[in-house]
């Protein structure tokens, strides 16, 4: 990258609950898929094919879009080694890259620390949705997380200016980091200072956007749009981050329905937000990453699918180099694990080809070590 | 009455109920903290009257067929006699969690709570039980799914991992992936009938059915006991584990003592405080697995007396406190939806937990986004001299003399929002601020406003987020 480039913005679309792998990339030929998927099955003839083995489910045609102009990888069997099936903990280590404790730091919090050692933009990670993702959580790390754009600040409902003005003062005082009061107090002061800094900014951003792209209404799609509001106010934000509610992917049962709506969703809301982009020329410093935090059982389980392993993550972008990553974890009975589709590609080898490929950091000391990269981005 | 017996009452009430008023501190105080904790163990000896029959036929919407059972609750955390007995209602629909997102059906997560009334202080083992045959919780881990020859290991997986052992203790696992499936095998014909959701017939409660002919009755060896195993035998097998008397005690120091590390971090985090939990477990185990014993023990506990604002307050804590504080919510009408929405964007959706894991508390209650909505709204609800609660307060400090000095006015508020302690520098901050305006005479509209300035920076310090 040259410097005369803008600066490369990573924008995370968290998709809880763990979507069903083989329902979302389909191997649609394979006779052990429909094995597997009596009932849970997706029509071959209604699969948006990519090759003769796979093809992405229907609802997924306008992502489907963005692969076919290159713009999208798709990373299949990724995974880490002892898969875990329980939500809180897998999302932990996706959130982590730690996959033998929990509550460490996150990986973009680790790498917003990288950025911005110095704390000089208080904006350089935001989060859209309610409580903050781990993934952005790390010691001496700020990240504004909003629920509602245009009014985020403390002490609102003072009416009165100089009045507001003087208890937010007083509010900075007391949010003063005070030595010794431990690590929990250090956490609160510091929210508190960042959220008054943060506010002051943020503000503006609903102010300076105007556009012809008109989102979907639900809390997903209104994160999305605040996403691109605060990456078109400039800002110099470079992680952007919101995530569906956690365990909406979670379809143990009735999952023909909600999956297909679910996926219609997100697909409708990441098309309007690069339509959104491209409106403002602002599109190519942008590069998504979707994922979740694992896959699903391969063979159905009555209308729904249990907690698997092995599942499939999506970059996109015009610096993606589009195509298909990864291998495509077999079907066969003898080897899957446990009943899973088994991991082959470690999900710390796309995050490290995100922080050194993408965002220019050293990803080592981020991830905690090295793995095998990909080279999905141009 | 000395201060010290009110200021334990305060720290009382905000941990085994929602906070009280000033003037039910005192009249509490008066009557003993003993007297007052076998009240609040007690709630069957304290009928809450008329009121909120009252309430059910004011509110025909409340009546738990439409959307009012969230509110009808969270009424109840305000109004109720029993306090602890509503309390208990969060602590356990934060462990046993369902969530309506999925079961779509509030006469059911209704039935839930009446269940985590009637049986949250007693038995493990039987709330256990219950919980098990609860018709939320077995829509909402899909054990109405589980069958014969065909197991849905969703339900078997969480009660040994959330609801009662935890996946690890001491740094050693407590079950095998083996004793998940054999746990499942013995559950299977736990089912409901008139399955939820709430389409095409109407609104109404699923029932609790049990199935012989699903019931997968083979031999089953669980936890290292082999026999053909039922439901309540796994359940009477867990309850006499070890880790099942750690979980429950942490978890009970968690919410009424001081914020405990994450559930998921047990397994290789000790507790805070061994020798409390210790005494816990053993009160477990003599009491036979009684929780309203354990209570018991923990309240006269050193560690729970001197636990005072150590804990950060929940969202829904949070709203009710301020609401029981302002003296709102005490009559019935309508617009309590957007009290409801409130917790929610604090970050805690009764009724909606984010995962079967329930919320994840103490400092992840506190971001940027949730610290916003929670001091905006108690901020705006302190300084509002209209509410019942903040006129008393004010005018109760009125009474204290003809002129309060700065540091008189916050100190008065300090102890009228319940002794609250801050560190010495947030004090003299807010007492520099209060005396730059000069002493405040009490006898005019300006008092009140004063007051309400006072209340509402005390209520934006870091001090405040905790109880």
């Amino acid at each position: 990258m040259t410097s005369n480039k803008k600066d490369p913005v990573l924008v995370v679309l968290q998709m809880s609950g763990a979507y069903d792998t083989v329902n979302t990339i389909v191997p649609y030929t394979d006779p052990h898929y429909l094995d597997h998927r009596k009932h849970l099955r997706i029509d071959p003839e209604e699969v948006l094919p990519i090759d003769d083995k796979v093809g992405f489910h229907p609802a997924m045609s306008p992502l489907k879009d963005f692969y076919d102009q290159g713009k999208m990888a798709v990373i299949q069997g990724i995974g880490y080694p002892n898969p875990i099936r329980s939500h809180f903990r897998s999302m932990d280590i996706w959130h982590t890259g730690d996959i033998d404790k929990t509550g460490g730091s996150g990986w973009l919090g680790k790498a917003i620390k990288e950025i911005d050692p110095n704390k000089e933009n208080i904006l350089t990670g935001v989060n859209f949705g309610r409580g903050l993702p781990r993934a952005l959580a790390a010691p001496g790390v700020s990240v504004a997380s909003v629920g509602t754009l245009d009014n985020y600040g403390v002490l609102t409902g003072i009416e009165e200016t100089d009045q507001r003005t003087e208890a937010l003062e007083v509010f900075a005082r007391m949010y003063s980091p005070m030595i010794g009061s431990g690590e929990v107090n250090d956490y609160l002061s510091q929210t508190g200072l960042d959220v008054i800094k943060g506010a002051d900014i943020l503000n503006k951003a609903p102010g300076m956007y105007s556009s012809t792209v008109e989102y979907n209404g639900d809390y997903f799609s209104q994160w999305v749009k605040n996403i691109a509001q605060v990456h078109l106010a400039e800002f110099g934000t470079r992680v952007l981050y919101t995530g569906l509610n956690p365990g909406t992917f979670d379809t143990h049962a009735n999952q023909a329905v909600t999956f297909s709506r679910l996926w219609a969703d997100m697909s409708n809301a990441v098309t309007d937000f690069y339509e959104d982009l491209k409106e403002h020329n602002a599109n190519e410093e942008v590069v998504i990453w979707m994922f979740s935090e694992f896959g699903r059982r391969v063979k159905e389980n009555g209308s729904g699918t249990d907690h698997g392993a092995g599942s499939v993550a999506f970059v996109i972008g015009d610096a993606v180099k589009g195509g298909l990553y990864g291998e495509y974890p077999s079907l066969e009975p003898s080897r899957l694990d446990e009943g899973d589709l088994q991991w082959n590609n470690d999900f710390r080898g796309a995050y490290g080809t995100l922080l050194e490929d993408w965002m220019g950091l050293d990803a080592k000391d981020i991830l905690g070590g090295t793995f095998e990269q990909f080279d999905f981005i141009k | 009455m000395a201060d010290h017996d009110i200021a334990l009452m305060a720290h009382l009430m905000r941990r085994a109920g929602f906070g009280a008023q000033y003037h039910e501190l005192e009249a509490r105080a008066a009557k003993g903290y003993e007297a007052t904790v076998e009240e609040l163990l007690h709630p069957d000896d304290h009928p809450n009257g008329l009121e909120l029959d009252l309430a059910e036929r004011y509110f025909t919407e409340w009546n738990h067929y439409i959307r009012g059972v969230p509110e009808y609750i969270i009424w109840r955390m305000i109004n109720s006699k029993s306090q602890l007995e509503e309390k208990m209602g969060l602590f356990w629909h934060g462990i046993l969690c369902t969530a309506d997102s999925k079961t779509q059906s509030y006469p059911t997560s209704y039935a839930e709570w009446e269940m985590f009334r009637q049986y949250g202080m007693g038995s493990f083992r039987d709330i256990l039980v219950q919980i098990s045959k609860d018709p939320a919780m077995i829509f909402y881990l899909d054990n109405c799914l589980s069958h014969k020859d065909a197991i849905n290991e969703n339900y078997g997986r969480e009660l040994l991992e959330l609801f009662s052992l935890g996946v690890g203790m001491d740094g050693e696992f407590n079950y095998t992936e083996d004793d998940v499936k054999e746990c499942s095998r013995a559950f299977t014909g736990w089912t409901i009938a008139n399955n939820v959701p709430q389409t095409p017939y109407g609104r109404y409660p699923a029932l609790f059915v049990y199935n012989p002919a699903d019931h997968d009755d083979g031999v089953k060896t669980f936890l290292g006991e082999t026999g053909r195993w039922k439901g309540e035998d796994i359940v009477d097998i867990i309850a006499k584990q070890p880790a099942a008397a750690r979980f429950l005690s942490r978890h009970l120091y968690d919410f009424f003592v001081a914020d405990e590390a994450p559930v998921p971090a047990w397994m290789d985090t000790p507790p805070r405080d061994m020798d409390t939990i210790k005494m816990l477990e053993e009160e477990y185990f003599r009491s036979n697995y009684n929780i309203r014993c354990m209570l018991r023990v923990l309240f006269h506990s050193d560690a729970f007396k001197n636990g005072r604002f150590s804990r950060i307050k929940g969202p829904i804590e949070t709203v009710v406190g301020t609401l029981r504080l302002i003296g709102e919510w005490t009559t019935y009408k309508p617009g309590m939806e957007v009290i409801f929405d409130e917790m929610k964007h604090m970050g805690q959706e009764i009724f909606n937990p984010p995962s079967v894991e329930g919320w994840h508390t103490g400092r992840e209650w506190i971001d940027g986004g949730t610290l916003v909505h929670r001091i905006n709204f108690i901020a705006d609800n302190v300084s509002d001299l209209t509410k019942p609660g903040i006129q008393e307060l004010a005018n109760r400090l009125a009474s204290e003399g003809p002129i309060l000095s700065g540091e008189a006015l916050v100190d008065g508020c300090l102890r009228m929002l319940g002794h609250y302690e801050l560190a010495p520098e947030t004090r003299d901050m807010l007492v520099a601020q209060a005396e730059a305006k000069g002493a405040a005479p009490t006898d005019g509209v300006e008092f009140q406003e004063r007051v309400a300035q006072t209340l509402q920076m005390i209520v934006a310090t870091k001090e405040y987020l905790y109880a």
